[in-house]
């Protein structure tokens, strides 16, 4: 798979307690179907990422289970709300296996 | 040598593309899939209520490649029940399953992604509260030239 730095923006990145931080991500992939066949005639196998996962100091904040029917180049949009300052964690999982992670900090003030 | 086609021509193939297009936009949405047995298995077998999810997407897409979804739950996060999932699901597409949220107490109920569709249909989503009830909400759209890659 090309490495390419997934994309993350955050609306703020200082926050009152309890505020809420709008979350947007965007990742490089081709999100194979499995339903397309190539020129020769043959299925292009599925080739998705089938998890993706957010986590703020360790604990589970969002994330979601990939069919075949999300777009090429993953976009989430999301929005929770930081109890105390801390690093939100991205993981993004293929159906090979390979992980693209990344990482943002948001401070609580 | 393949020959042209002249301007009377291509305007009346023209024409017919578009009688095509307005056609399968306005077709009734059609069922290829288990989208209703998806269904059953998120809620175990429990009928989901009608309501308390909005689901957004544009009301005609044309490239059914990239289509902008959202859905939130009114739900009151933080104390009481809270949205534990959303799944989404598109009658006339190969496959039922599109995506299914996971959320958290620390998160807020709402999510927005892109999505590919077939067809024309009304696409289904299903939210999961902690307390072990279901809600649904679905929305037609209409598709010109699917997504899904044939």
């Amino acid at each position: 798979m090309a490495e390419t730095k997934p994309r993350i923006r955050l609306d703020k990145k200082e926050v009152r307690k309890g505020q809420i931080v709008d979350v947007k991500t965007l990742v490089s992939h081709v999100m194979e179907t499995g339903l397309r066949k190539d020129a020769a005639g043959k299925v292009v196998p599925r080739m998705i990422i089938n998890t993706f996962n957010c986590e703020f100091n360790g604990q589970f904040v969002f994330g979601c289970d990939l069919e075949s029917a999300v777009s090429a180049n993953p976009y989430f949009e999301f929005k929770f709300k930081p109890m105390e300052s801390g690093t939100l964690k991205f993981t993004w999982i293929d159906d090979e296996g390979v992980r693209i992670e990344a990482a943002e900090t948001i401070t609580v003030v | 040598m393949v020959r042209r086609l002249n301007r009377r021509e291509a305007l009346a193939a023209g024409a017919g593309a578009f009688a095509a297009g307005l056609g399968s936009a306005t077709g009734p949405a059609r069922a290829l899939n288990d989208y209703a047995e998806q269904i059953a298995k998120f809620t175990g077998g429990r009928t989901p209520v009608e309501g308390r999810v909005k689901l957004e997407l544009p009301e005609l897409a044309e490239n059914g490649n990239t289509v902008p979804l959202s859905v939130a739950v009114d739900a009151p996060s933080g104390e009481g029940a809270h949205v534990q999932e959303i799944l989404v699901v598109a009658p006339a597409n190969p496959n039922a399953r599109v995506i299914r949220f996971r959320f958290s107490p620390l998160s807020v109920p709402e999510a927005s992604t892109r999505i590919r569709l077939a067809a024309t249909q009304d696409v289904i989503a299903v939210a999961k509260l902690s307390d072990g009830t279901f809600f649904s909400a679905s929305r037609q759209i209409k598709v010109t030239i699917g997504g899904c890659g044939g």
